[in-house]
């Protein structure tokens, strides 16, 4: 099952959800648990899971967008790569190239569009990914993230980097948990491409109905996928939340509890089945629920 | 700079979630009392502070942006010659082959690559922007469509209107929502600010989302003030908020309190401060503006 823990708004416990899902299926029995365990942190703004899963890494890649490198002897200047950039991140003054390298998306076009053959692509790196293993109640977790460097705007490209990175062996036999950035713009979609279910985190207030409207949108409709909510912190805001899942036909999964030691226990970095094993129930609960809505 | 350009405060913060909408709504409710000012809304994919200011829609605009290829279906060759060039994974393979536009970066490689030439690029309809009346000013915000891209391109033109629009009403101030994260979006919500607000909360999440926005800020030579939210969550790492603004010689408002009345506040649609003026954190809202305002020499 690859499972895409999302949200629309930002902060209403995205990484919480992910990690401790992950920690209570880690501490299944063996014969419980799915063959492989993988984590991934698709937040590459901000990545967040690694404060909790304290994962040890062991390899690094630098990740880039392929730049144009113009060989100077052989171009004519004709202004054919300025043409075709859809980007506007090439310019031709006086028969020479001027690159804007934040503007290029390093699609390939003017390298393939040249006619003298004299662009070659360099890697300009934009960020890196990361991976290793998280091992919890002898059960090993295969841990990736993602980090844009800052000053860098293209998140897209790091997180599909990172997802080729780590596949499943046996996608079906698997359990892959892919924690996704705030908003539901183009690195949202990134995370969610490919995967069997969007589990949408949400708190039971105006803002975060507002979002949940937007990301069910995103999923269910444009992207087709089945979703499921967990409302975070309920019993604060109103009821704007559950009238919503109950009109759209979105089934809520678990409901945690506006509960001030799990808000202290997270600012120190402590997740919340960790610090109160009687949450481990309530999470085991949710993996139920996931099977049986990925397997119908 | 003249001095008759408006002064321009953008609230970011790095990690989502951690007070930014609560926090521009309370400050667009008290400059109003002091200045004529102009807000705008730049998280176009989750936007929210609609929600507490009772906007009036005024204008609804469209909004186009980048390219998206599509192949037809009668003149596909299935060669594959658009597969391989694409590198974004776009080109779904089959009989005929098709785009999928979620994927598609709108760069036409494929379509300079198809020997058939049936493979054309349009500009997809990706958003609206709106321009509604509040109480404390005009509000400039937008939509960015389920999943489109180019939200940097939107929360750009969001600015400029709104800043056009200062320019043209002689209003000192430009209030801007920004949106969580430090890519695109967050660089253009940045780009051209006079100060930034970064609310974090005290954890170590926040701490360390803190470290990478303030990079940012720094990196494009935006001043920063940091408003810690919810400061009695963690004592300890409020104190290591403060030693990292102390060593990095940034400003600190006064810290805010966890208070449930925010989000009464806003079930209510309303800025915390017009709802409970007197509560702690509505007047911790206060003397940050008071020392705001100082700041941007209003």
């Amino acid at each position: 099952m690859k499972l895409v823990v999302a949200s629309g708004k930002g902060g209403t416990g995205k990484t919480t959800v992910a990690v401790n899902l992950m920690l209570t299926v880690a501490s299944l029995p063996a014969q419980d648990r799915p063959a492989e365990l993988i984590f991934l942190d698709c937040d590459v703004e901000e990545p967040n899971a690694h404060l909790f899963l304290n994962p040890e890494l062991t390899d690094e890649t630098t990740v880039g967008l392929r730049m144009p490198q113009v060989d100077v002897a052989r171009c004519t200047g004709c202004g054919r790569c300025a043409e075709v950039c859809a980007f506007h991140a090439i310019a031709v003054i006086n028969k020479k190239v001027l690159i804007f390298p934040e503007l290029c998306h390093g699609c390939g076009s003017c390298t393939y569009n040249c006619p003298e053959g004299a662009i070659h692509e360099v890697l300009r790196p934009t960020g890196t990914i990361s991976w290793g293993t998280v091992t919890t109640d002898g059960a090993t977790v295969r841990f990736g993230q993602g980090l844009l460097n800052v000053s860098e705007a293209m998140a897209t490209p790091i997180i599909r980097t990172l997802k080729q990175q780590l596949t499943a062996t046996d996608p079906a036999a698997a359990l892959e948990i892919l924690d996704a950035p705030p908003g539901n713009a183009c690195p949202v979609v990134e995370t969610l491409r490919g995967a069997d279910f969007a589990l949408l985190v949400t708190e039971p207030t105006p803002f975060g109905l507002h979002d949940l409207r937007v990301a069910v949108d995103v999923t269910r409709k444009e992207l087709g996928l089945p979703v499921g909510v967990v409302i975070n912190r309920d019993g604060v805001g109103d009821e704007g939340v559950t009238r919503f899942c109950a009109e759209a036909g979105v089934p809520i999964l678990l409901r945690i509890p506006q509960d001030r030691r799990v808000a202290t226990a997270y600012a120190e970095g402590i997740p919340m089945v960790t610090a109160f094993p009687a949450y481990r129930e309530a999470f085991r609960a949710l993996y139920a629920r996931l099977r049986e809505e990925v397997s119908a | 700079m003249t001095t008759a350009d408006p002064q321009q405060l953008v609230i970011l913060s790095g990690k989502g979630g951690t007070g930014k909408t609560s926090v521009a709504a309370a400050l667009a409710h008290l400059a109003a009392q002091t200045l004529p000012l102009v807000i705008a809304d730049a998280d176009v994919d989750a936007s929210n502070l609609d929600l507490v200011l009772e906007p009036q829609r005024l204008e609804t605009h469209d909004f186009a942006s980048g390219l998206v290829a599509e192949i037809d279906p009668a003149a596909c060759i299935a060669c594959g010659e658009c597969e391989a060039a694409c590198y974004f994974d776009a080109i779904v393979p089959g009989e005929i082959y098709r785009v999928d536009p979620i994927a598609c970066e709108g760069c036409a490689a494929c379509r300079y690559r198809c020997p058939v030439e049936a493979i054309r690029t349009y500009e997809p309809q990706v958003g609206q922007w709106f321009l509604s009346d509040t109480a404390y000013g005009p509000l400039y915000h937008a939509h960015l469509f389920a999943g489109a891209e180019n939200s940097g391109k939107l929360v750009t033109l969001v600015k400029q209107q709104a800043r056009l629009r200062a320019l043209d009403d002689n209003r000192p101030l430009i209030l801007v929502d920004g949106p969580p994260g430090i890519g695109c979006p967050v660089i253009s919500a940045a780009s051209g600010a006079t100060l930034a607000l970064l609310v974090v909360e005290p954890t170590l999440a926040g701490v360390h989302d803190l470290q990478r926005i303030f990079a940012v800020t720094r990196h494009f030579g935006v001043p920063a003030m940091v408003l810690v939210n919810k400061a009695d969550l963690s004592a300890a790492r409020t104190a290591e908020i403060t030693a990292f603004c102390r060593a990095e010689s940034v400003p600190l408002a006064p810290s805010l309190p966890y208070d449930t009345i925010v989000t009464e506040a806003m079930v209510r649609g309303l800025p915390v401060t017009a709802y409970a003026a007197r509560a702690s954190v509505s007047q911790a809202l206060q003397e940050t503006w008071a020392l705001l305002k100082a700041h941007l020499a209003l």
